[in-house]
């Protein structure tokens, strides 16, 4: 198998992974009983009717855990092949990688001291 | 069989990518336009995958799918018209031009060879390994000033952010 | 998978097949096959899951429908297929129809990367640890969508918080990740399972295990982390306006995920299908790595039906200032110590090919490193728990001193 031939293999799972959810749900619109009135298609909520719009603005926090969470996701993608190569590398390697994760917790630390890792 | 693979991937990922480029540019709801953009990029993710870099394919849905979409839908919720972007930030002609001249300097940056030809061993032939990606990184010889650098760009950039965005009491 | 393909392949062919379809084929064929475990198993899971629940609490559990209430999920099944399935006017129609199919999906794709013997598996892919975190990336957003495209305010407000929750937590899932990465060198799941024929990863690293497994729990949104299902504050969280099968398949998805999570664990740190005569037949070698991400199922089952809901506030400082420095601490105090033994002589520089007695002197000193840290850890941990007792204490003095104060 090359690797080409690997990827038409995820290639069409991915195809296929949707098809299964999605297959009980077609059978349960074949079965499943239609009765709609304007009650029961309004939103849910809590059970009491809707009030105001549900686009309303959310906090900043959830912004700053995505920024940090990016600054991290960015980062594992400079260790992913350090830690493969890791093996074969000198005691440099592990020092740039030292190095690489040190100043990346140090802006951990930052955000400790400001308090942005509070929920708020 | 192969090359027909081959073609009709690229084929799927280019209507993923200019189809998702385009619903971006459509619609009028930011949030179908996050998940737009994430079909579009999807569809880079692919093109990664034919030119055998399954490497950079993951670290695309990682990144675009898992970090960025996810930051941008918390950033749409911080604006104030989701559904409906204000008539007035509307500029078609200006956004035209601008895309337009950014296309014709991709295009003449790519198939003109301002430095120089592009001598005909350009691409390789051999297929580097993540295990190869990891020892240029950080041997000798290899990046490790960039592979440093963006650690402190990546702090600069943290850092920055959190000043920012928190309030000046806390 | 393999092997089915290229002798389907060569049948196909020999039997005047065209050749490109008959690669299509057996490829469909080993999709089938290999995403047929997960599907199966999730019909069996539903019942675990709730018969473990019942016994935890002193329950019997679906005891009617079949032995032992076997039947009960086939029972379900039938019951959600004539439900009506409900869709908000006001709901955006094709991202909420969308979103249970991309959830589900997202964690059946990760069966792509496992093996299921030495010699059976979707595929081997050269990236496959990084595969599979980002294939979990998917589900994140189909719950976003999921909250968004319902249009409901307390949908939206769960959907963030989860998100918010399972971002967060795969920072230290990924710093764990490495651990096993890095040991095997590769990130090829089967080359990571081939690795630990000496020592397993577990041993070797018992802290990154403990760290993977509490995030792998938040990433499944179980209790204590089952901000998901936060009936007493959000109504229900991100699927509160879904119905029927949609809602149903929500938590298949979410089921299989945690017993996706049970077998990545094995395979990651313990070995795999490694264990007593799994080298003479596939069969027990999928046993033993069945066996072995039951047994790690099961305490997320009893972890989850054991502990109370935290907070979102108490979830989100435990990851950010416990988990996440902790998990960097943990990788470089792993990366250094594997270094120097290395640069001795002492820990082989090829796990695939050492033997138990190679890598036998770095797991005691391994191990002697993460005694110390838990040593260490247990101490900042009691020391927090003291401050945080005495302050709660000081707290409701003064709210009773309040309170006769005012009595008065």
């Amino acid at each position: 198998m090359n690797v080409l031939n690997e990827w038409a293999f995820v290639g069409l799972f991915a195809l296929m992974a949707p098809v299964f959810p999605a297959l009980p749900i077609v059978i349960a619109w074949l079965f499943r009983p239609r009765k709609p009135n304007v009650l029961k298609s309004s939103t849910y909520e809590c059970g009491v009717e809707t009030i105001g719009d549900t686009w309303v603005q959310f906090r900043i926090q959830y912004y700053i855990y995505g920024l940090i969470f990016l600054v991290f996701d960015v980062e594992m993608v400079f260790l992913f092949p350090w830690a493969v190569a890791y093996n074969e590398m000198s005691l440099f390697g592990f020092v740039a990688g030292f190095l690489f994760i040190f100043l990346l917790t140090d802006a951990l630390f930052y955000a400790w001291k400001k308090n942005a890792l509070d929920w708020k | 069989m192969e090359l027909n693979a081959v073609t009709i991937g690229f084929f799927v990922f280019t209507i993923l990518t200019l189809g998702g480029g385009l619903g971006v540019v459509t619609t009028r709801n930011l949030f179908q336009g996050t998940i737009w953009l994430m079909v579009s990029l999807f569809g880079v993710a692919g093109y990664f995958v034919l030119l055998s870099a399954p490497f950079l394919a993951a670290v695309q849905v990682l990144v675009y799918i898992g970090a960025i979409a996810i930051l941008i839908t918390f950033a749409v919720m911080l604006t104030r018209s989701v559904t409906r972007i204000n008539e007035r930030y509307i500029r078609t002609i200006p956004s035209f031009v601008a895309s337009l001249a950014l296309f014709l300097v991709l295009l003449f940056g790519i198939t003109v060879p301002i430095f120089g030809d592009y001598p005909s061993e350009m691409a390789p032939t051999v297929v580097m390994t993540t295990r190869d990606l990891g020892v240029a990184l950080v041997e000798g010889n290899g990046y490790v000033a960039p592979f440093l650098l963006a650690s402190v760009l990546l702090t600069a950039a943290m850092i920055g952010a959190i000043f920012i965005a928190r309030d000046e009491d806390s | 998978m393999d092997e089915l393909c290229t002798g389907l392949c060569k049948f196909m062919v020999e039997s005047g097949a065209d050749a490109g379809l008959a690669q299509f084929a057996s490829l469909l064929v080993g999709v089938l096959l290999v995403s047929g475990v997960p599907l199966l198993t999730v019909i069996i899971l539903i019942w675990v899951e709730r018969k473990v629940a019942a016994r935890i609490q002193d329950r019997i559990g679906p005891n009617r429908v079949g032995p032992l209430g076997l039947m009960q999920t086939f029972a379900d099944l039938l019951k959600l297929l004539g439900k009506e399935d409900i869709t908000p006017t006001s709901a955006d129609r094709v991202l909420y129809n969308a979103a249970p199919l991309v959830s589900f999906a997202s964690v059946v794709l990760i069966w792509v990367v496992v093996p299921f013997t030495p010699f059976h598996f979707g595929v081997d892919l050269e990236i496959g640890a990084l595969y599979f975190v980002a294939i979990a990336s998917l589900g994140t957003l189909a719950i976003m969508t999921a909250g968004w495209a319902s249009n409901n305010k307390y949908a939206l407000l769960g959907a963030f918080r989860v998100v918010a929750l399972l971002v967060s937590y795969e920072v230290p899932l990924v710093f764990a990740l490495l651990a096993p990465v890095m040991l095997a060198g590769s990130m090829s799941m089967l080359d990571i399972v081939n690795a630990q024929t000496g020592m397993w990863f577990v041993v070797l690293s018992p802290l990154a295990f403990v760290i993977f497994y509490i995030s792998s729990q938040a990433e499944t949104g179980r209790a204590p982390f089952d901000l998901i299902e936060a009936e007493s504050e959000l109504v229900a969280g991100f699927n509160i306006e879904y119905s029927g099968m949609k809602f149903g398949m929500f938590f298949a998805a979410e089921f299989l995920h945690v017993f996706t999570n049970g077998i990545l664990m094995a395979l990651l740190f313990f070995g795999g299908w490694m264990g007593p005569l799994y080298y003479e037949s596939p069969l027990i070698a999928f046993a033993w790595l069945g066996l072995k991400g039951t047994i790690i199922y099961l305490t997320t089952l009893w972890l989850r039906n054991t502990v109370p809901r935290l907070r979102i506030d108490q979830i989100m400082a435990f990851n950010w200032k416990f988990l996440v420095p902790l998990s960097i601490a943990n990788l470089i105090l792993l990366s250094a110590a594997l270094k120097i033994l290395q640069e001795l002589g002492i820990a082989p520089r090829d796990m695939l090919s050492a033997g138990f007695v190679d890598v036998l002197p770095t797991t005691i000193i391994m191990l002697l490193i993460n005694l110390v840290m838990v040593a260490y850890l247990l101490g900042i941990l009691r020391r927090h728990g003291q401050e945080f007792r005495r302050a709660s204490q000081a707290n409701q003095r003064t709210l009773a001193q309040a309170a006769s104060g005012a009595g008065d």
